[in-house]
């Protein structure tokens, strides 16, 4: 698309082209140029600052704290997966008794931020579930009431007649829902689901506000010893950690969405990787 | 005694929380929309840097970029104490990158006759940029863009860990200053935040009403 943006350059404009690209290397050349003269007049790339992850026993913590943060991720997504799915089921319910509780919950814990409730589940109840799960409680209700949204989109795009079809077979609401939409929704949801598991792993960095254990505590304890002072580079390690596994994700999310075009499936839109959700009040 | 303070709090944390949500919003804006016409240039380096940029900063959780800036930066010599514009560095640098991708995507639904005319009336890159494509791409980039603000709001929170006194952070020290009234001090900040979410997608819905695009 972007192609159509500028014409096929002639030869005046390859000259041109050629030199922006001059101009635009040596610009960012000179950025980071300034940027590390900065870091090293401020004595940021000094050995000093960096020995710390040579030692192998802060390294192994850094490690077992990335197992953690792990850990934490796929325990909240797979409790949000059946929170989402209990709640997307409400939703769609014919019983006002079921749905109007299950819309309410939903938007709210959408609506609120996330800190918010991690901090409000930590004072309430932190002393009783500890930090861990307090921070897996709060990521659960969020990234749960967004999938419980997800899923419920997912179960509505699939085609009326397979609906009808299944009534017209005999079948009750809950047959019909249960083996006839939710197997065809669940396949084109991957792609949304995957992408929420970012969200939801990113989102785990918010441990920190209550010290829970995870690579970002780890790096706390890191940079506030006298001995290293070093919140830059512990910053960018960490940083370095979210972005490779998330990368890797979002690729194995466009390998899914793309296996499922071939095969003829339409995915739900992957809401572009972690673009924020929409709440239902907009 | 208690209502009335959690009201005076409630009032001080959001006209902060409001503040920061200000200045990000803007800056966010400008710095994404910046990085989206990058994005889309014929300049090699440009384009690199474009999405280079969008690829670490979105896959970077906002809390460690909050590390980085703020605790980070006053070691370079960079706004040395002044903790509320940190968060807001950290807050529009983040968001910027999820503007980028949402300009970027309203540039892609501009059909592409649009583009064409405008170059075939001679018109330059920057040109066709400004005057025919941008304009038609925010007006059809409005809903998701509600959304990122919508995002960006609830971020605003993740600043109460770092130094700024906002509505977030008052749920702590209310809960210090008045043991036992969590819940109210909850559902208070919950309901401040909600208002705020709740005014951003109703102006963003007459805004789409008045210039979106027909579809």
């Amino acid at each position: 698309m972007s192609a159509v943006l500028f014409d096929v350059p002639g030869p005046k404009a390859r000259v041109r082209h050629r030199i922006y690209t001059v101009v635009g290397l040596a610009g960012l050349a000179a950025v980071l140029a300034w940027v590390l003269w900065t870091l090293w007049q401020k004595e940021q790339i000094t050995p000093d600052k960096w020995t710390a992850f040579g030692n192998p026993r802060i390294l192994g913590a850094l490690v077992q704290g990335m197992g953690v943060t792990l850990v934490t991720a796929a325990a909240a997504i797979a409790l949000a997966v059946a929170y989402g799915a209990v709640f997307a089921f409400g939703r769609l319910s014919d019983h006002a008794i079921l749905r109007v509780p299950s819309v309410a919950i939903v938007e709210f814990f959408r609506a609120v931020p996330l800190v918010l409730l991690i901090l409000f589940i930590f004072l309430g109840i932190g002393n009783v579930i500890g930090t861990f799960w307090s921070l897996v409680l709060g990521l659960t209700l969020y990234n749960g009431s967004v999938l419980a949204e997800i899923f419920r989109a997912g179960i509505l795009a699939v085609p009326r007649g397979q609906s009808e079809a299944g009534y017209a077979l005999g079948m009750r609401k809950y047959q019909v829902m249960t083996e006839i939409l939710s197997p065809q929704a669940v396949r084109a949801m991957l792609p949304a689901i995957i992408s929420q598991c970012i969200v939801a792993l990113k989102d785990t960095a918010l441990g920190y506000i209550i010290a829970a254990p995870g690579v970002t505590r780890i790096g706390q304890l890191i940079f506030i010893n006298p001995l290293y002072r070093n919140p830059l580079a512990v910053g960018i390690v960490i940083a370095a950690f979210f972005i490779v596994v998330n990368y890797a994700l979002s690729k194995l999310a466009e390998w899914v969405e793309a296996r499922m075009r071939r095969r003829g499936t339409t995915p739900l839109p992957a809401r572009a990787a972690n673009i924020p959700d929409e709440s239902a009040l907009t | 005694m208690y209502w009335q303070e959690l009201v005076s709090r409630l009032w001080s944390g959001f006209s902060v929380t409001l503040e920061l949500l200000a200045w990000s919003l803007l800056f966010a804006t400008i710095v994404g929309t910046l990085l989206a016409a990058m994005r889309v240039s014929p300049v090699p380096p440009l384009r690199a840097f474009g999405s280079s940029y969008v690829t670490l900063l979105r896959n970077t959780p906002l809390v460690v970029v909050f590390i980085i800036v703020v605790f980070g930066f006053p070691q370079l010599g960079i706004l040395r104490g002044q903790y509320f514009w940190l968060a807001v560095v950290a807050l529009s640098s983040y968001t910027a990158s999820f503007v980028c991708e949402v300009v970027r995507s309203g540039i892609n639904t501009i059909h592409a006759g649009q583009i064409e005319a405008a170059r075939s009336l001679g018109m330059t890159f920057g040109q066709a940029l400004r005057l025919v494509v941008l304009p038609q791409a925010f007006r059809a980039a409005i809903p998701p863009l509600a959304s990122v603000y919508i995002a960006l709001t609830k971020n605003t929170s993740v600043a109460s860990a770092f130094g700024v006194v906002e509505a977030t952070y008052q749920l702590t020290r209310l809960n210090k200053d008045f043991p036992g009234t969590l819940i109210y001090n909850f559902c208070g900040i919950a309901a401040g935040y909600i208002v705020i979410v709740f005014v951003i997608s109703a102006v963003a819905a007459r805004f789409e009403r008045r210039v979106g695009v027909a579809r």
